[in-house]
């Protein structure tokens, strides 16, 4: 693990008007591996994700110290366009939102946006991006379907194709299984494995023994600061902090 | 503790309040009810001397000549074209106007613009009217060259005036809608704002646009003063938008107070008024059918 970061976060402070939600926060992301973000609600780990790809500037009265290096560029530098970095940074929600359109037409908004409007390579891209979330073989006969047929765990890898459709190199994740049964939850696990082959997954969490399962690293955050940041193994075997552990073996959060 | 009510028990009281909200919903809908009847009582008479068809298909409306031509094909298509066209001249503009104020604006501009189109909304029919007759009839009629500036565009600019604040604030709330996740969605998937407004919330509001356009519709072609008195009154068919037309309602209004009561003219009036209900209803029900359709299936159901 000692290869470049792909995105590292630099003395990254955080103000939503004037609460104060990230202190101080410094890590970077290894390329081609899951990073989990966990820590009991309202502890910046959503926050500090939704900086990641900017999403956080669709906010008001929000403010940022710090920087957050992508590809050896800040991308919060004022020359840097938004809707360029969330190209390459792409982002699935804690609740499925696939577009109330065809689940053909969901896949598709993106490159469609990207100019890509040749029917046949529209096609190769949708399928292959449904291959990548494994939901193909499920829905390769109804793409034509509204995409609100599907089921909840359906609807999410939906998310997820729907994301890879764009190439990105990155996969932001917030509580990605929140909202699914046990069995959704495990095909999400599973595909995320398969995925981090490619990419590169950072996941915010609430479930402990998820962040134990799929990541590789994980940080701990409480009240806004990074309390632990470490290999998963370690932190969850023997953490070095007495809030992680805490945290962890359910005392508290 | 013993129990605080003193003349009813707690189920009485129930029942009182349960009754007295029953009773207020029937005295509206027999409200309703009444108009439907008087309406139908005064019109009906009319077709035991004139048959359906030659009534609404007939091309003649001289209700006091004798003998009198009751026809109002171009009553009907007066009030047709003038509704069409200002719904033409109303939508885009409600529409982008309620993209601007559900998405675009800042704050502080979303609410001036608000309130000014609630004050457009508050406006009397007869001031617009009088606009219409005191500023838009010369500018047309030097523009055009026209003997009378008192037509088909006038009334059509003039309604649409009125429609827009009922397209627009019923779009916007459409617009508000619109779930977060979605537009979330469309951002993270590289979107600019633009993008998310015209493939996301736009096809997601669909269905309470339409409906907005639809009771706006319905709202145009009930409108009576602005057409009595901008439209111009001829009951003919038109040949071009700068002819002069008598929609329905504004037959109504000019010629019931000389309409000798239970006559053949008078029934003819509430003739015109079933026609106009039923107009009314059938926009009504296509805006319930859509608003209800679309919510089943999202705009996929498209």
């Amino acid at each position: 693990m000692n290869e470049q970061p792909i995105i590292s976060v630099r003395n990254v402070n955080f103000y939503y008007d004037s609460f104060h939600a990230l202190k101080d926060i410094s890590l970077d992301f290894a390329p081609n591996s899951v990073t989990a973000l966990i820590g009991p609600s309202g502890c910046g780990k959503s926050t500090l994700l939704r900086l990641l790809n900017r999403m956080n500037d669709l906010i008001d009265k929000i403010r940022l110290e710090g920087e957050i290096i992508f590809e050896g560029k800040n991308i919060y530098d004022p020359g840097v366009d938004p809707v360029e970095v969330r190209k390459r940074i792409g982002m699935v929600f804690q609740k499925p939102n696939p577009f109330p359109k065809t689940i053909y037409k969901n896949i598709s908004y993106a490159p469609k946006l990207s100019g890509v409007n040749n029917s046949d390579e529209l096609d190769a891209v949708v399928e292959q991006s449904l291959r990548q979330a494994v939901l193909w073989d499920e829905v390769k006969d109804i793409l034509n379907r509204s995409a609100m047929t599907l089921s909840g765990g359906q609807q999410q890898r939906l998310c997820i194709a729907r994301a890879l459709a764009m190439k990105p190199d990155i996969i932001l994740m917030d509580e990605p299984t929140s909202a699914l049964d046990p069995i959704s939850t495990a095909k999400i696990e599973e595909l995320i494995d398969e995925l981090k082959k490619d990419y590169t997954i950072i996941i915010v969490t609430h479930n402990m023994q998820q962040a134990a399962r799929v990541s590789d690293k994980t940080g701990f955050f409480y009240l806004g600061s990074l309390i632990e940041y470490d290999v998963t193994k370690k932190i969850f075997t023997m953490p070095q902090v007495k809030q992680t552990e805490d945290y962890i073996t359910g005392r508290f959060g | 503790m013993k129990p605080n009510h003193i003349f009813f028990s707690r189920e009485t009281k129930e029942r009182i309040i349960k009754r007295f909200f029953l009773f207020c919903a029937f005295i509206s809908v027999g409200v309703l009810a009444l108009i439907l009847f008087s309406l139908f009582h005064g019109g009906m008479p009319l077709f035991e001397t004139v048959n359906i068809k030659s009534f609404l298909l007939g091309m003649e409306w001289y209700p006091t000549f004798e003998p009198p031509e009751f026809g109002i094909f171009p009553l009907i298509i007066g009030s047709l074209i003038v509704t069409t066209i200002s719904t033409c001249i109303a939508v885009p503009l409600s529409i982008l106007l309620a993209v601007f104020t559900a998405e675009v604006a800042p704050d502080y501009l979303k609410n001036t613009v608000k309130v000014i189109i609630e004050l457009l909304a508050g406006l009397p029919s007869v001031v617009l009217g009088f606009f219409g007759m005191v500023v838009i009839a010369p500018i047309l009629q030097d523009s055009f060259n026209l003997p009378s500036g008192l037509n088909i565009i006038n009334a059509s600019l003039i309604l649409s005036i009125m429609v827009v604040p009922t397209i627009a604030s019923l779009s916007d709330d459409a617009l508000r809608a619109v779930p977060k996740e979605y537009k979330e969605a469309s951002y993270a998937l590289g979107a600019t704002r633009f993008e998310t407004i015209a493939f996301v919330i736009i096809p997601g509001a669909l269905s309470g646009i339409f409906t907005a356009i639809i009771l706006g519709m319905a709202r145009a072609i009930g409108e009576t003063m602005v057409v009595l008195m901008v439209a111009g009154g001829a009951g003919a068919i038109p040949e071009s938008i700068f002819d002069s037309v008598r929609p329905m309602p504004a037959s109504i209004a000019a010629e019931m107070g000389e309409a000798p009561r239970n006559g053949l003219h008078y029934h003819a009036l509430f003739a015109i008024g079933m026609v106009l209900f039923f107009i009314t209803l059938a926009f009504n029900i296509v805006a319930d059918y859509v608003s209800r359709r679309f919510k089943e299936g999202g705009s996929s159901s498209l």
